[in-house]
């Protein structure tokens, strides 16, 4: 199973050195190019993942005799669009009309393609230059396939959009006339391959609707839970609604006995994996549709082991909380300077206690797979999975099969944001229907979808600044209390040591007091940053009202000249943490109050703008929000503007945008709604009635602006979500006088 | 029990129990996959049908309680010139991140946009708000609403 860590971008090592290129004759003829790639830690990129690291990556093109142009899209697609966004890449630098390509998704292939996965905002860091030289090097090919049948020299041929021109005869060849004799040329070295000047793109940096567009609003059955088989039943699995406990009984008889119910039986898993997205403890209903078993699940009764739980609760945690705080930290995870002497010689010193909540990811398709076992022991599975490879993985482990014998197919995935890194609900699919010894289709209803998940980790942030005469930050401490699985701080948990303001001031102290939580925590998009932006900018922004400073001013201070910061040291062993650009963050901070009229904009009574900025997943990202405030306390959020460095090339502004739009009010909506609600150590909310998602007339206008920068292009699924929550609460503060430092926002408190 | 429904203009024959939601009716006893479960509660509107062109929770609709009505669903879309320019904007603008919720988005649309061919934004507001995109596509499918309706795609809600 994988859990990668927010992984960082390390030492500058070019991936392209180490990737290769073998080339083939296609069946019935064509050319056929595999590339491998470099792992994640051979590119630079260092993951906890160990078999991410040391698999390579492969991409596969094929040119047919009819200049068709077939590529394989390696990575699951869950809106983030890299089913469209890499082989535009390919495209681009093959030299091909885009209209002549057809996009395939991958078989799941670890020998081919080694880790496919999405997340962590990590295809286009990793992929953007590799991808450009495999077409770049198809492109060679046919090159040189064309000077070898006509006997002239390569400076005097080109390609133009599939076609291979000789310029002083006027000859002409299509990729697919060549593309059989380029199939036994030698794969060129992909270190010295020629690459289009950026301004020869035709594809990339351009509006490309996703490839899978139609197909979607035809209602192809594209998604995990369209997958059918022949001969397919249907399942739910109840679990136990305290993590990991184990079934002892169920009233089994009772539930065969409903209509439609084919079976229904306990599954032991094991407890150990609670944490880690393995098989746990259930009890399956398998019937001929699935709302027979959904409706049968309402009189299931089941006997689990029980357990004293009664400190694992939201309320408890809160308790527990403001108790550690009056405490010193237990822990100590960094400290610059003298702290106390800081403290000691303030003109004033600001105190500010931050919480954000537990949160589920509540992608709208629930976690669903179908599985076929077979008679001969081998398994087929469909899988809305962000981490198909690590399904296979998990699958054969846990059924003691050898990977071979286990076939995932990609499907689309109706949403991620990191839940479908972990692949529970494939793994128990697979079990039901190896018990059953038939196709199996099992899809969780929405209850169960919000009660077992792998949680955004609430966290308390209990920070002191201090200020000298001038207004200056001269002293900063956090003791953030947070939680942890046994000796480790959970998943997603734990406090990056570089959070600004750390590194740019001289006296500074990060401590650390855990709790120990019942329940699992996992990647929800922005790990760590969707919570700890909030919290360290709204008291960055108090910090600069209480020095009478203005908040982009004291940011720019702290900032101060642009430059390239050394990499901080790291806690967790073998992960580079990057060199940090105080050019980048500047040039979008400033970029974002231009746009937005800081400062500048006269505002009516209860009306404010707020500011945040966040560096995570390699982005630089500034935001700037207009807000204002009924006298019952409803906010409305008039506008968000956002300012995005996230390096040289914009790949496909169609996604682009999207995403950065889509993060931006994804974080607007979980700052306004959502809160999970922990008691006697399980969730208690079930649906979207209680957990909400932001809804069309609360969607405010977001204007992006990407600041170009000569930087290596990295991702947009995740970069932009973070600060908006600070930027909205910072704006009510600046509307109402009223500082929210707990989410989600509770109107009453900014009643005028 | 059976019932004969009429699906995007063809009568389709089912065998099923009374309380059977129409959602699984469509998806697992006439293939219809394109619309989808998201909540069961008619909270989100990932399961939007029009029945006689009335955007409808088919979740929480049991088939016993669907008559004669004449049922559209996103792979029927095409038939109304409306349904065709929804779709049209809809691609032109790469509204869909995940795409899960569009078949909604895009039936709660033309709906939207049969009975009110120049919609205001507080229309589109009222009209789409029932249904939930949890990539917040809102931005393009506010536009793209626009767009099919012949209108300037530019938001210019107050500032």
């Amino acid at each position: 199973m994988v859990r990668t860590s927010p992984v960082l971008p390390g030492s500058p090592v070019d991936p392209s050195r180490r990737a290769f290129l073998s080339a083939s004759l296609a069946a019935g003829g064509g050319l056929v190019l595999t590339v491998s790639l470099p792992g994640i830690a051979e590119a630079g990129l260092e993951s906890s993942d160990n078999q991410a690291s040391t698999q390579r990556l492969g991409a596969y093109i094929l040119i047919a005799r009819d200049g068709r142009v077939t590529i394989m899209a390696r990575s699951p697609d869950m809106g983030q669009g890299m089913k469209t966004t890499l082989p535009m890449i390919i495209a681009d630098e093959l030299d091909v009309p885009w209209t002549s390509v057809h996009v395939e998704t991958a078989p799941v292939n670890p020998s081919l393609y080694g880790m496919q996965f999405s997340y962590g905002s990590l295809n286009t860091p990793l992929q953007y230059d590799p991808m450009r030289r495999a077409g770049a090097a198809g492109r060679q090919m046919m090159l040189t396939a064309a000077t070898r049948l006509w006997h002239v020299a390569m400076s005097e041929c080109e390609t133009d959009q599939g076609v291979v021109h000789h310029r002083a005869s006027g000859r002409r060849a299509t990729y697919g006339q060549l593309a059989s004799r380029a199939a036994r040329l030698p794969a060129p070295d992909l270190s010295t391959i020629a690459l289009k000047d950026p301004k020869d793109y035709r594809i990339i940096g351009h509006f490309t609707p996703q490839v899978d567009g139609p197909r979607v609003l035809a209602g192809e059955p594209l998604f995990g839970i369209d997958q059918s088989v022949p001969g397919m039943l249907y399942a739910v699995y109840e679990k136990a609604p305290v993590f990991g406990s184990r079934a002892l009984s169920a009233n089994l008889d009772v539930i065969k006995a409903q209509p439609g119910v084919r079976d229904a039986f306990i599954i032991h898993g094991n407890p150990a994996e609670v944490m880690s997205a393995g098989l746990l403890d259930g009890v399956a209903i398998v019937a001929e549709r699935w709302h027979q078993a959904n409706r049968a699940l309402e009189l299931l009764q089941v006997q689990w082991e029980p357990r004293d739980v009664s400190q694992q609760a939201t309320a408890v945690f809160d308790r527990q909380a403001a108790a550690l705080a009056e405490e010193a930290p237990r822990e100590i995870l960094r400290h610059d300077g003298d702290v106390n002497q800081a403290f000691d010689g303030a003109a004033k010193i600001v105190q500010g206690s931050y919480a954000y909540p537990f949160l589920a990811h509540a992608t709208l398709e629930p976690m669903n797979c179908t599985a076929w076992a077979k008679a001969d022991g081998s398994i087929e599975i469909w899988a809305p999975s962000q981490a198909p490879t690590a399904a296979l993985m998990l699958v054969a482990r846990t059924l003691k099969l050898d990977p071979s014998q286990v076939t995932v197919h990609m499907t689309r995935v109706g949403g991620g944001f990191g839940r479908r890194g972990d692949n529970d609900y494939v793994v128990e699919a697979a079990a039901i229907s190896r018990r059953i010894g038939q196709p199996v289709k099992l899809l969780w209803n929405r209850r169960q979808d919000i009660q077992h998940d792998f949680y955004r980790p609430a966290g308390y942030n209990h920070f002191r600044g201090a200020l000298d005469a001038q207004g200056h930050l001269v002293g900063f401490t956090d003791h953030f209390v947070t939680f942890s699985h046994g000796e480790e701080v959970a998943l997603c948990a734990d406090l990056p040591l570089e959070m600004f303001p750390a590194g740019f001031i001289p006296n500074l102290q990060f401590g650390q007091t855990t709790i120990e939580l019942g329940a699992p925590t996992g990647h929800w998009r922005d790990p760590n940053y969707n919570g700890l932006a909030f919290a360290f900018e709204s008291f960055m922004d108090e910090l600069a009202h209480a020095g009478g400073r203005d908040p982009l001013e004291l940011r720019l201070e702290l900032y101060g000249p642009p430059r390239v910061l050394a990499a901080p040291p790291s806690r967790r062993p073998g992960l580079h943490i990057p060199p940090f650009d105080t050019g980048r963050a500047r040039g979008v901070l400033e970029l974002v109050a231009e746009k937005a009229g800081w400062g500048k904009r006269k505002l009516p009574p209860r009306t404010g703008m707020g500011l945040a900025f966040c560096y995570s997943h390699f982005g630089y990202v500034a935001e700037v929000i207009k807000a204002s405030v009924d006298e019952r306390g409803v906010p409305r959020i008039h506008k968000v503007w956002a300012a995005v460095d996230v390096g040289r090339q914009i790949i496909n502004p169609a996604g682009a945008y999207n995403q950065a739009q889509g993060a931006i009010l994804d974080g607007l909506g979980s700052a306004l709604h959502q809160g999970l609600t922990i008691r006697n150590g399980a969730v208690v909310d079930t649906n979207f009635n209680t957990f909400g998602l932001l809804r069309m007339r609360e969607a405010p206008p977001v204007e992006v602006h990407f600041r170009i920068t000569d930087n290596r292009p990295t991702g947009l699924g995740e970069p932009t979500l973070a600060p908006a929550m600070p930027a909205l609460t910072n704006a009510l503060f600046a509307a109402t006088g009223k500082r929210i430092r707990r989410l989600p926002i509770d109107p009453e408190l900014l009643r005028s | 029990m059976a019932y004969t429904i009429t699906v995007n203009g063809a009568r389709r024959r089912v065998d099923v129990e009374a309380q059977t939601p129409l959602l699984w009716v469509l998806r697992d006893e006439l293939g219809l996959k394109g619309t989808k479960f998201g909540c069961g509660i008619s909270f989100c509107g990932a399961c939007t049908v029009h029945l006689n062109g009335i955007p409808t929770r088919s979740c929480i609709t049991p088939i016993s309680r669907v008559g004669d009505a004449a049922i559209t669903t996103i792979e029927g879309i095409d038939a109304s010139e409306v349904g065709r320019r929804v779709k049209a904007a809809w691609l032109a603008l790469d509204v869909m991140q995940c795409g899960y919720c569009q078949s909604g988005q895009v039936l709660a649309a033309t709906a939207l946009l049969t009975r009110n061919p120049r919609p205001s934004d507080a229309d589109i507001d009222q009209a789409m708000s029932g249904n939930l995109s949890r990539c917040a596509t809102y931005t393009r499918i506010r536009a793209a609403i626009k767009q099919a309706a012949g209108l300037s795609t530019t938001d210019t809600r107050e500032v």
